[in-house]
């Protein structure tokens, strides 16, 4: 297969994800549709490094799996102490900080 | 052969997307990214990133979703009402946008015009992204990001306890549960540091405990 079908399925999968993360209002979806925009990304990196030969995108697509995992750890910390202190699971209800 | 695996792949990887962002149910929209992922694991494995396949089996599919699954019981995976503050004018404006969105992303990568974007890519040995060689570049050239990485995973850990923990030590009523028959068998000093100095005096009566942090709101 070319390499533009695999940056085009990579620009519909961020798309989707990006979609979501406006569009939903429950953290938790958020999160997961952050994830989206992050394997879309990891897929383009993947597929440069085929169209160049070389693994220097691969490496790159390691450390922002990393990167995610570091995310969801503490995104989803941030979700059991708001259940914890019996806030609202709504980011539109969150807006304390709001100027 | 290639395409054929790569359109079932790709189908099943924007499906899975689209379930992800549709879905009401949270735990739904979980199991669909598992999916989503298992498919791009696929599609990696067709550009010869055969480590990269596996790690992303073994983390995201693996271990990330099964702590997306444990949070989304205890919160509770409630169906979310998407209603009545997003109207359908705003809805309209969203899938526009997003249309907008992908164009674009095409026309940034596609429009491109980089030399190898309508070829297989340039020729790889068999051995292109095999854990022998990805372990080999994480070892020497790319060290740097190796152990930040590995320090940032470290960092994250104790992020995720210092966030989820119990704050406001034991409830009173964890503290009731933990009295056992032979405490009513011994004087209150036993065992404290007053016994240990030889001080005898009656301990005084402890206060009552402070309310506990989950109960207040």
């Amino acid at each position: 297969m070319d390499v533009g079908w695999f940056l085009a399925a990579s620009a519909l999968i961020f798309t989707l994800g990006a979609a979501g993360v406006l569009t939903r209002r429950s953290p938790l979806v958020i999160l997961l549709c952050v994830e989206l925009m992050l394997n879309a990304a990891n897929l383009s990196l993947i597929a440069f490094a085929r169209m160049h030969g070389n693994h220097d995108g691969q490496i790159f697509a390691l450390i922002v799996m990393v990167v995610a995992a570091c995310e969801v750890t503490v995104g989803l910390g941030v979700i059991v102490a708001m259940q914890r202190r019996r806030l609202p699971i709504d980011v539109d209800e969150m807006q304390e900080l709001r100027g | 052969m290639g395409a054929v695996l790569f359109f079932v792949a790709a189908t099943g990887a924007v499906a899975g997307a689209i379930g992800v962002v549709v879905l009401r149910n949270p735990f739904y929209s979980v199991l669909a990214l598992v999916g989503h992922l298992l498919s791009l694991a696929a599609l990696f494995l067709l550009l010869h990133a055969e480590f990269v396949a596996v790690a992303q089996v073994i983390v995201y599919a693996g271990a990330v979703m099964v702590l997306y699954v444990f949070v989304v019981a205890y919160v509770g995976g409630q169906a979310e009402p998407l209603g009545p503050r997003a109207g359908h004018g705003l809805k309209a404006a969203a899938a526009v946008l997003g249309g907008m969105l992908f164009i674009l992303l095409s026309i940034a990568t596609l429009g491109s015009g980089l030399g190898f974007m309508d070829t297989r890519g340039a020729v790889v040995p068999p051995s292109f992204g095999s854990p022998t060689e990805i372990g080999a570049l994480l070892l020497t050239k790319f060290v740097l990001p190796f152990e930040i990485a590995a320090f940032l995973l470290l960092i994250a850990a104790v992020a995720a306890v210092v966030l989820a923990r119990r704050r406001g030590g034991l409830s009173a009523v964890e503290e009731q549960a933990r009295y056992s028959a032979m405490d009513m068998l011994r004087p209150t000093y036993t065992g404290t540091m007053a016994e240990a100095v030889g001080d005898r005096r009656e301990l005084p009566k402890s206060p009552p405990p402070e309310p506990d942090e989950d109960d207040r709101s």
